[in-house]
């Protein structure tokens, strides 16, 4: 009994030491923000707990840098990139699950192949077809959006994904459906998409999460700061003004909030499991 | 009837398609013809000069500590988020309160961007900061965390580590949900407790999941970009430049895009090697148990 209890104490001891480790940098980058211009932010010893509470920090570095525009940005590549991703995975992960063709084999390996190629070693291409096809900010909005979107329309985790779903739905329930007259698109449409509805949400989940933090690529594309998404906004940003942290701890937990209520909103997608795969990076 | 199946299949496929073409098969294609050119002395008149940015690269010392950066990193960072998300995941799954907060705090870092991770981090590690003031609290002298070329590398690595945990360790929480109950049963009725037990039942049930997570945080190793280009921009003295790094400042900064390409090239066989190697040591593995 004793031993027990001796266990689920040092095992809560253990999580709680590292929850707060998790926290700390945020917390500390939050305290930070928080302090005014009358106090040291490099006091000594540290002070937690601001002594000149304030959040002017926060309405300055509104009024400096457009962070909206950036969260609005933001939501614009990464809604976009998301349903993109699931109707271009849905659609080739259906026939790659369910139907019988020539050259599937091929097209599986090829599909699969993309899984060992890092964007990293492809992207000076990437962005010289980028260029070609006017798809940047210096031509116009639209199609600068575009240039961020359309190369992460589409990967091997998320056909894959929906393939193994499309996998787990009984063929009868098909062949009932061709039985009735259906063509293959109101199957697709009106029967298998709806059946799959848990992983398209998980795909949908991940493919935001991950586009919402992307930094590589938007940094190399975008030139006009009207189109910058969060990570490059802030990046610029505590650049710009290294020497005032506070500004740049305040600029950063803006940047953080949409980004956690979402998380919160969908939490139970993340700690069911099921979190392998889907995710860009 | 034959043409017809063929012809639905490829109009749900040509969507998904068009996209990989143009923006991965294409562009891989590109990358290896570009390794064969010259572009440094005019970007809009490359010369093919065969292997020649190849051998450059491997005589250039540079580019060399560059490899020899990016393997010390791996290195700092694999073992430990292979090793510490298992033991936290194991913690999770007993029977105790409290078990989704945990997750979802430990799992924060994994969906707050590294850009801002990256910023947190830089703020921590400032001279007259938060870690040096515990540094010297248990008496030790303070550190130069991204300016000491022997350290910045090290704590580049804490970044990564902090913002992997928490995916590493969903990965095994969901592995051990499939372990069969009744084989802690067994090995309990055996004697085994505690730690003997994990290492009698868990590990061997859980291994693929163990090298999937090796293989993933190598390969994500290998890549690391974000975390330099905002703490260190590959400096103390070049000693946190890693192989994108440089990819990146010979593509994007000095134009050189044919010595950009070569060594994007190299990284591509590193990290084939790799994934292959990987799967070969465990499949050995297998076969001998």
């Amino acid at each position: 009994m004793l031993k027990n209890i001796i266990k689920k104490v040092s095992t809560h001891t253990i999580l709680i030491l590292v929850c707060l480790l998790s926290l700390i940098p945020f917390l500390w980058l939050l305290s930070t923000a928080l302090k005014g211009r009358s106090e040291n932010i490099f006091a000594y010893p540290p002070v937690f707990i601001p002594k000149d509470f304030t959040l002017d920090n926060f309405k300055e570095v509104l009024k400096l840098v457009p962070i909206l525009r950036y969260v609005v940005n933001s939501f614009i590549v990464a809604g976009s990139t998301v349903i993109l991703n699931v109707i271009l995975s849905a659609l080739a992960a259906y026939p790659l699950a369910r139907m019988e063709f020539d050259g599937k084999k091929t097209a599986f390996f090829s599909i699969l192949a993309t899984i060992m190629v890092p964007f990293q070693t492809i992207m000076l291409p990437i962005y010289i077809i980028t260029l070609k096809l006017n798809l940047i900010d210096g031509y116009s909005s639209f199609m600068g959006y575009l240039g961020l979107i359309l190369p992460f329309a589409v990967n091997a985790f998320g056909i894959f994904l929906l393939r193994q779903a499309f996998l787990t739905i009984p063929k009868e329930i098909e062949e009932s459906a061709v039985v009735d007259g259906c063509n293959s698109l109101q199957i697709f449409f009106k029967l298998l998409l709806p059946m799959v509805k848990p992983s398209v949400a998980l795909l949908a989940i991940f493919t935001f999460i991950g586009c919402w933090g992307e930094f590589l690529w938007p940094s190399i594309v975008l030139t006009d700061e009207r189109l910058f998404t969060l990570p490059v906004g802030i990046n610029n940003l505590s650049s710009a003004f290294s020497s005032d942290y506070r500004l740049v701890a305040a600029g950063s937990m803006i940047s953080i909030v949409p980004i956690i209520v979402f998380f919160l909103i969908f939490q139970k997608y993340f700690v069911e499991g099921g979190s392998e795969g889907a995710v860009k990076g | 009837m034959e043409t017809k199946k063929n012809l639905t299949a490829y109009l749900f496929l040509i969507p998904a398609f068009t996209v990989l073409f143009v923006f991965f098969f294409i562009p891989f294609f590109d990358t290896i013809k570009i390794s064969f050119f010259d572009y440094s002395k005019d970007v809009y008149e490359p010369v093919f000069v065969g292997l020649q940015n190849y051998i450059e690269l491997i005589k250039s010392p540079a580019f060399l500590k560059t490899i020899v950066n990016t393997f010390y990193f791996m290195i700092l960072c694999t073992p430990f988020l292979v090793i510490f998300p298992l033991f936290l995941a194991i913690l999770i799954n007993q029977k105790i309160l409290f078990k989704n907060p945990y997750k979802i705090i430990i799992y924060l870092p994994v969906i707050i961007s590294i850009v801002v991770v990256a910023i947190a981090f830089k703020w921590l590690y400032a001279p007259s900061g938060l870690l040096n003031y515990f540094m010297e609290k248990i008496n030790l002298p303070a550190v130069g965390w991204l300016s000491d070329p022997n350290v910045a590398m090290i704590s580049v690595a804490l970044v990564t580590i902090f913002k992997g945990i928490g995916y590493y360790m969903m990965i095994y929480l969901s592995a051990l949900l499939a372990v069969p109950k009744e084989l802690y049963e067994a090995a309990e009725v055996d004697g085994a407790v505690g730690f003997r037990k994990h290492m009698l039942v868990t590990i061997p049930h859980i291994m693929p999941s163990i090298v999937l997570v090796i293989i993933m945080s190598s390969i994500s190793a290998l890549k690391v970009f974000v975390e330099i280009y905002v703490m260190t921009r590959g400096g103390p003295l070049n000693s946190t430049k890693t192989i994108v790094y440089y990819i990146y400042e010979k593509a994007f900064e000095n134009l050189d895009l044919g010595l950009a390409s070569a060594g994007a090239v190299i990284l591509l066989l590193i990290v084939m090697v790799f994934s292959i190697l990987n799967i070969f040591v465990f499949e050995k593995d297998k076969y001998k148990i």
